[in-house]
């Protein structure tokens, strides 16, 4: 085995050193970093029934709501963001706080044209009541088709403008531009639950490329709806346990059936280290490496050895010059913790542990891999900020969050899954998974910035 | 640090004029307009019962391979219009894929092949989703989330979700394609297709792939894609019988509203030293892009910006990027939709960054052709651009007659020197794209 330092990263293409200055979350455990975290640490759940529409004859009655959450206490003026959808709600309390830690919101001389914005938002939550009345309204019994002129005379009364335009999934943009006055480069991706690692990555590049000197990035979302709710019934991915619903989220234990949807938004502010370095910032952590790559395998099913996930994992290690069936000097294994996708459904946790083995071989079975989804739930397009951001959480505090609920071990998932109890650890390089529905692939590898 | 080069091999536009560019650019020369009554939902209802619908002819089935037939039940149009896009663009390229030729090896590495495309908000089928919300009504008629999740739901398909993430545009190509390199969805609304251009530059220039399918695709032809347009403010008036080809009026004093598109398209780009090796044609450069995002203190969202400042902040970006000047632009293409409010904020853009030489600026206007896009714009108009800069020739433009801030008027179809072309576009939600398209040596 050889030895790896971080004096390899420089092989790499950019030049640029990027840096995380601020974080910031909305998510069904707290609304600020430090209370979740510790909540992480204690192995809480975020679980319980949904109270946003009548679901008690659902398949799933469940899931990870934000809890008491008032966009006031974050933003100057609220009255500006009045027709702000949920999904722009979350991700401006998120960066918000992102913002402030940053300590952006106190710098004179910062040039805000050279401040971009790369989010990874869903879209917003669809006002299904005036949808479905006028869907019912144009629905003709006899041909067993909508009428359109039916449908937009009752559709032409009961929509409102703005809750229509605010469902666009780039109107957190809009948001979060008007709130922090930025206009630098903007873009939302949405590449379903890899989106917000995409966002990550792709921001990392910009300031890397020099399109800009701060990036706000993240991921915001919420699918706790009538449709958003029934899509994924159908498509039976989601959790359908009876019984106590902080137990059905169960990623890599023999059990699992299925994700528990949650919700919420993760933001952060990155920055390159010299702006941030001639401001006199803190950086937190050093992004290192972004490799993405797509299954181009099947619709519905992930390619079964693990491809994509290993190709976007190497891809981001290479970057951070790191050879991932190495060790360092001290003996430990190449990474010191991988922040699962770890959904719970049979298929991605069986891949996604195929996928770690494939790209860290014999290393594997040392380096710690758990799933904060047992605990929040799945963000789906926000999960992987949220999740980058445990992973700066774990490198601060050297500790690493469990994977509750584990209790019966799968036998071909033999990993080391930090179940249930949160883990003392030395960390300093972290890898952090988002896998979409439709085959995108992300990973961002985060390191101690020294 | 020399950067690579990316140039543009494959165009896949895919319009209401047909698939492909050459039915586009033959259209757009001879001047002609796609502009009439919709057909695909009854339009009578809403302010403009007319658009620029795909020829009913289009079938998607004859652009995959056999054993992929079943999946084009799970597609909406607009991942239609992807497919067709991606089709078209790698057959222009005269690239071999497992889509286009599976009898024979792929000509670009599959992990060296990337896709970024550019999506609306997808709107669902309303007859398929109403069928089943009927079935889930109570006495008085009204929806009944009880009788919804305890069976109505049943009769929606199980992948009935997967019709609608606006990245299944971006996963039914790259299956078809053995895409498996770096692969984005970006949701821009009108800067989209721009922006996954932008992107694609990016991962070709930081050597994560070497070839990209990248554009845009939306169909809002649809009941409530529709309204929302209609909500937002862009739609003309235009009952069914008003003659739609004469209504878009781009940057006219008289312009009164746009009339919706549905389409977009795919582009094979790829770096300069790939497509040279491989001795494929290039049909251009696309040679810089930028960026912005714009924000006003009155409103979020419906119209950001009405200084165009932001969006000239971009365009200046794309320059920059593409080393040259503002003098070195022949032509431009923006999105030109006629919808008062964007055309004012575009000219004034378009001002700031050209001054007094902005009116010796060949303006291209294609929404008179082929409505307003929306997230399938840019690959539209970079398509377009391409054509123009390898063809040396300009399209006709079609129904403005007094546009006082820029040469916009109508035109014949005329041949013209042609280095650089701008395509840009504001959008609803602020984001700005700009991108410089050029000759190529």
């Amino acid at each position: 085995m050889t030895n790896t330092t971080f004096a390899s990263s420089q092989q790499s293409a950019a030049s640029r050193r990027v840096v995380v200055t601020g974080m910031g979350w909305v998510t069904p455990l707290g609304h600020d970093v430090n209370s979740v975290w510790q909540r992480l640490m204690n192995s809480e759940s975020g679980m319980g029934p949904i109270t946003r529409f009548d679901a008690r004859t659902f398949p799933t009655t469940f899931a990870a709501q934000v809890k008491d959450y008032d966009i006031a206490r974050f933003v100057k003026d609220a009255s500006v963001h009045a027709s702000a959808g949920l999904n722009s709600q979350f991700a401006l309390g998120a960066a918000c706080q992102a913002w402030a830690q940053s300590g952006l919101d106190r710098c004179a001389t910062l040039n805000k044209k050279r401040v971009g914005l790369y989010l990874g938002a869903g879209e917003g939550v669809v006002d299904f009541e005036n949808y479905a009345a006028s869907n019912l309204a144009g629905w003709d019994e006899a041909t067993q088709k909508l009428d359109g002129v039916k449908w937009a005379d009752f559709a032409h009364k009961a929509m409102d403008r703005m809750r229509e335009v605010e469902q666009e999934p780039n109107m957190p943009l809009a948001h979060l531009a008007r709130e922090f006055g930025v206009r630098g480069p903007a873009l939302n991706c949405l590449t379903a639950c890899a989106a917000s690692t995409q966002a990550i990555g792709e921001a990392f590049s910009l300031i890397q490329r020099g399109d800009a000197d701060v990036m706000i990035s993240g991921g915001t979302h919420t699918m706790i709806h009538v449709l958003g709710v029934t899509g994924f019934n159908r498509l039976t991915a989601l959790s359908t346990s009876k019984g106590d619903p902080t137990k059905a989220s169960r990623p890599f234990d023999k059990t699992r059936d299925g994700f528990v949807m949650g919700e919420g938004s993760g933001m952060i502010v990155l920055e390159s280290l010299e702006h941030a370095l001639a401001r006199g910032a803190t950086p937190l952590a050093e992004v290192a490496g972004y490799g993405s790559s797509a299954d181009a395998f099947r619709i519905t099913d992930i390619q079964p050895e693990g491809r994509g996930g290993a190709a976007s994992m190497g891809v981001a290690l290479k970057q951070a010059g790191i050879d991932p069936a190495a060790r360092r000097s001290d003996g430990r294994a190449a990474i010191d913790y991988i922040s699962a996708h770890g959904t719970g459904t049979k298929e991605n946790d069986s891949i996604e542990t195929r996928g770690v083995k494939r790209v860290f071989g014999e290393n594997a079975k040392d380096i710690p891999m758990s799933s904060i989804k047992s605990m929040m739930g799945h963000l789906i397009a926000a999960a992987g900020a949220v999740e980058f951001i445990t992973c700066v959480l774990a490198i601060r505090d050297g500790m690493l969050p469990p994977t509750t609920n584990y209790s019966t071990p799968d036998p071909d998932l033999d990993l080391d899954y930090v179940p249930n109890v949160a883990r003392a650890a030395k960390v300093d390089i972290c890898l952090s998974n988002s896998f979409g529905f439709g085959g995108q692939n992300d990973t961002l590898v985060v390191k101690r910035y020294l | 640090m020399s950067r690579r080069r990316v140039v543009i091999t494959g165009l896949g536009p895919v319009t209401a004029h047909g698939n492909g560019i050459a039915p586009l650019w033959d259209a757009l020369c001879e001047g002609r307009s796609a502009l009439a009554p919709i057909r695909v939902f009854d339009a009578r209802g809403f302010r403009a019962a007319s658009g620029a619908q795909l020829p009913d002819s289009f079938d998607v089935k004859e652009f995959v391979p056999k054993s992929y037939r079943k999946a084009t039940k799970v597609m909406a149009r607009d991942i239609e219009i992807a497919v067709i896009g991606a089709h078209c663009a790698v057959k222009d390229a005269g690239l071999i894929t497992r889509g286009t030729d599976p009898e024979h090896a792929a000509t670009i590495a599959p992990d060296r092949f990337g896709c970024h495309i550019g999506a609306g908000l997808i709107a669902a089928e309303l007859d398929e989703l109403t069928a089943a919300l009927a079935t889930s009504r109570d006495e008085n008629g009204k929806f009944d989330p009880a009788r919804w999740g305890a069976q109505g739901m049943q009769e929606l398909t199980p992948l009935w979700l997967l019709k609608y993430l606006p990245n299944m545009l971006a996963c039914h190509v790259t299956i078809i394609h053995d895409c498996q390199g770096p692969s984005n969805t970006i949701t821009c609304n009108e800067a989209s297709a721009g922006l996954s251009l932008a992107e694609s530059q990016r991962v070709i220039e930081r050597g994560a792939a070497d070839a990209c399918l990248s554009g845009g695709a939306d169909s809002k032809l649809n009941p409530m894609a529709y309204l929302r347009q209609e909500l937002a403010g862009r739609l003309a008036l235009c009952p069914i019988d008003v003659d739609a080809t004469t209504i878009v009026r781009p940057f006219d004093i008289s312009a009164a509203g746009t009339l919706v598109g549905e389409g977009g398209g795919l582009l094979v780009v790829e770096a300069e030293e790939c497509a040279k090796a491989r001795g494929a044609r290039i049909h251009a450069v696309l040679s810089g892009t930028g960026a912005s995002q714009s924000w006003c203190e009155d409103t979020v969202g419906l119209l950001p910006d009405c200084s165009g400042e932001s969006l000239a902040d971009a365009i200046q970006a794309a320059l920059q990027d593409a080393s040259i000047s503002p003098s070195d632009i022949d032509a431009i293409i923006p999105y030109g939709s006629g919808v008062a409010a964007l055309d004012s904020l575009e000219a004034k853009a378009l001002a700031w960054v050209f001054g007094d030489a902005l009116k010796d600026k060949w303006i291209i206007t294609l929404a008179p052709s082929v409505g307003a896009t929306y997230a399938g714009f840019g690959a539209i108009a970079v398509a377009v651009a391409a054509k123009c800069v390898s063809e040396q020739r300009v399209p006709a433009r079609l129904n403005s007659q007094n546009t006082p801030t820029l040469c916009a008027t109508v035109a014949a179809s005329a041949s013209r020197s042609l280095r650089h072309i701008l395509v840009c576009t504001p959008s609803l939600g602020g984001q700005n794209s700009a991108a410089i398209i050029s000759r190529s040596n």
